[in-house]
């Protein structure tokens, strides 16, 4: 089968630093793959690199076996690659429908300049609590994203994602600082997606959610690409000592 | 066991919930502010100084505070960008003074107004391109050196004097009125409404929001920010310009020292009406609200014969306390997100 998202041979240089030597990854449609590692792995300047954030020095990306060239974030946005960061990059101060629709607002009419066309706010809040609903992540309050509570931010962030990625979801420790509860919407969230047929990759620290999750995880360590299993109680050891730097 | 713990649960749960709604409402209250210290000023001037309320006095308040609340309505679409803008009183002279030399050579209204208008885009346009062009970290410096040369360039061009006579139509449109109400009322009305549409239902004022509330953001998201806070800023300069329109048709002249600290009038209007300024926050209504509220200490204290100075002080107690509540505001946000978090858990 075909791989909806694949790298071959990514390189990427930094000065003197190699953050990325020879990589090869794929991800198909309907799988959640790891990627794990531990500090400075290569593993966030890979997802920069499959996000359109970062180019490439060598190496090939392809989409559903065409090679693609991802210059900027609007490329990756073009061919349905969406990603989480860490950081969220939510607007705190606005509507979680804002936020949704940042930089691709509904509006119009379309014989207008975009930047002076008139919101169809009504269209995007109601999309915007559908996805939500579809995607099971509740708020009590519409309000800014702001006054959200973690889970609840991670949620639209994901959702936010999801509702625009039509291919893969990149997500960039979606659990880190979240309490038990709200770290297990969050997985839940991913199944979904998983479910809907979405490619996943996701960046994690947390090896019971990789293991709960993931249905491969690529390992990675100084750039390179050290390991690919399935995750399983029998090869949890096998991947904590690949990350840490042990041999198989 | 798991009897005894349930009830003691259930009262934590209760207690939570208590707390949130108490926090809520607290926002709701901080929030609502600035038009309730507007009103309660208002109701204890109205009551202590019976000549407050007459028809006359209102149109005097909304005739004084016409140019600040126009300024105002130009800064908070800076500071919700989160930059500042303090050019806008040079621009108020500057403007007025080439709109002044324009009538000595042209007996054309429109011609003058052109120029005023013309000098206020070109000087905020200057500010918008030299701070994204540039890459300066931060607009005050762009701004207080634009202050300084924009000063300096109307104590230049009007040789450090009055330059006498404005159209008719200026002088209306500054100093007249239709019965108690002025005309430059009418001009704020219309800017504001102006302005509301711009950040509520066009896709540009989704993006000052967004751009103000995070940058980064923004630009990962697509948003033209560098195109926006030019915009920003030229707005801001043709709002001076209106400013100096109004100024040069009140004194019936162009005058290098117009808009003396307008710029400071008009960001303490930004944020005395709730505005953050740290960005991404503030709203029309209540920057008109904040340009009020310094238009009626003034006022009152005028009419209780009180030294100018002491006008002063007040505004600046004021704007202490605006910024004191701004504070407030973020501790409030920051347990409301706690308090969710943990009847999340």
């Amino acid at each position: 089968m075909t791989p909806v998202l694949a790298v071959r041979g990514a390189t990427k240089r930094f000065g003197a630093v190699v953050g990325l030597d020879s990589v090869d990854v794929d991800v198909h449609a309907g799988e959640v793959l790891a990627l794990l590692g531990d500090n400075g792995a290569g593993k966030s300047t890979l997802i920069k690199c499959l996000s359109g954030a970062l180019a490439l020095d060598r190496g090939e990306i392809e989409m559903d076996g065409r090679r693609v060239a991802l210059h900027s974030p609007a490329d990756a946005h073009n061919l349905g690659i969406e990603t989480v960061y860490q950081d969220l990059a939510l607007f705190d101060n606005l509507r979680p429908a804002d936020n949704f629709y940042a930089g691709r607002e509904l509006a119009g009419p379309r014989w207008l300049p975009r930047s002076i066309r008139v919101l169809r706010r009504h269209e995007m809040a109601q999309t915007t609590r559908t996805t939500l609903d579809r995607l099971q992540v509740e708020l009590d309050d519409h309000g800014a994203v702001g006054l959200l509570s973690g889970g609840q931010r991670q949620g639209v962030a994901v959702a936010r994602a999801a509702a625009f990625a039509s291919r893969v979801v990149i997500l960039d420790e979606p659990t880190a600082a979240l309490g038990l509860r709200e770290s297990r919407r969050v997985l839940d969230l991913i199944l979904r997606l998983r479910e809907e047929q979405k490619a996943v990759i996701v960046v994690s620290h947390a090896m019971d959610h990789v293991m709960e999750v993931a249905d491969r995880a690529v390992v990675m360590r100084r750039g390179r690409k050290v390991g690919e299993l399935v995750p399983s109680a029998e090869t949890y050891t096998q991947i904590v000592s690949l990350i840490v730097g042990g041999g198989v | 066991m798991t009897e005894a713990v349930q009830p003691v649960e259930h009262a934590e749960r209760r207690r939570g919930d208590r707390r949130y709604r108490l926090l809520q409402a607290l926002l709701l209250g901080l929030r609502a502010g600035p038009a309730l210290i507007l009103l309660l000023l208002v109701v204890v001037v109205s009551l202590t100084t019976p000549v407050f309320f007459t028809s006359r006095n209102i149109g005097n308040v909304f005739s004084q505070t016409g140019v600040i609340a126009v300024l105002a309505l130009g800064q908070l679409l800076v500071i919700v960008s989160r930059g500042i803008d303090l050019s806008v009183g040079a621009t108020v002279a500057l403007s007025g003074v080439v709109g002044a030399i324009v009538f000595m050579h042209v007996h054309s209204t429109v011609l003058v107004v052109l120029a005023v208008l013309g000098v206020g885009l070109t000087v905020g346009l200057c500010n918008g391109l030299v701070f994204v062009l540039g890459r300066v970290p931060h607009p005050f410096i762009v701004t207080l050196a634009s202050l300084s040369i924009v000063r300096g360039l109307a104590l230049w061009a009007a040789h450090g004097t009055l330059i006498p006579g404005m159209p008719a139509g200026i002088d209306t449109l500054g100093g007249g009125s239709i019965r108690w109400l002025p005309y430059s009322f009418f001009v704020v009305a219309g800017l504001a409404i102006l302005a509301v549409i711009a950040t509520t239902y066009l896709v540009w004022g989704r993006w000052l929001y967004a751009v103000g509330g995070n940058p980064d953001a923004a630009r990962r998201s697509g948003i033209p920010v560098g195109r926006v806070l030019v915009t920003v800023y030229a707005i801001s300069g043709l709002a001076a310009g209106v400013g100096g329109l109004l100024t040069a048709g009140l004194l019936d002249s162009g005058s290098p020292t117009a808009g003396d600290l307008a710029e400071l009038d008009s960001i303490a209007a930004v944020i005395i009406g709730g505005a953050a300024f740290a960005g991404g926050r503030g709203n029309v209504g209540n920057a008109l609200v904040g340009a009020f509220t310094i238009g009626v200490i003034r006022n009152a204290l005028n009419l209780h014969n009180v030294n100018a100075f002491y006008q002063l002080m007040a505004i600046g107690v004021v704007l202490l306390l605006a910024v004191e509540a701004d504070v407030v505001r973020g501790y409030v946000e920051r347990r409301v997100r706690l308090a969710r978090a943990m009847r999340a858990a």
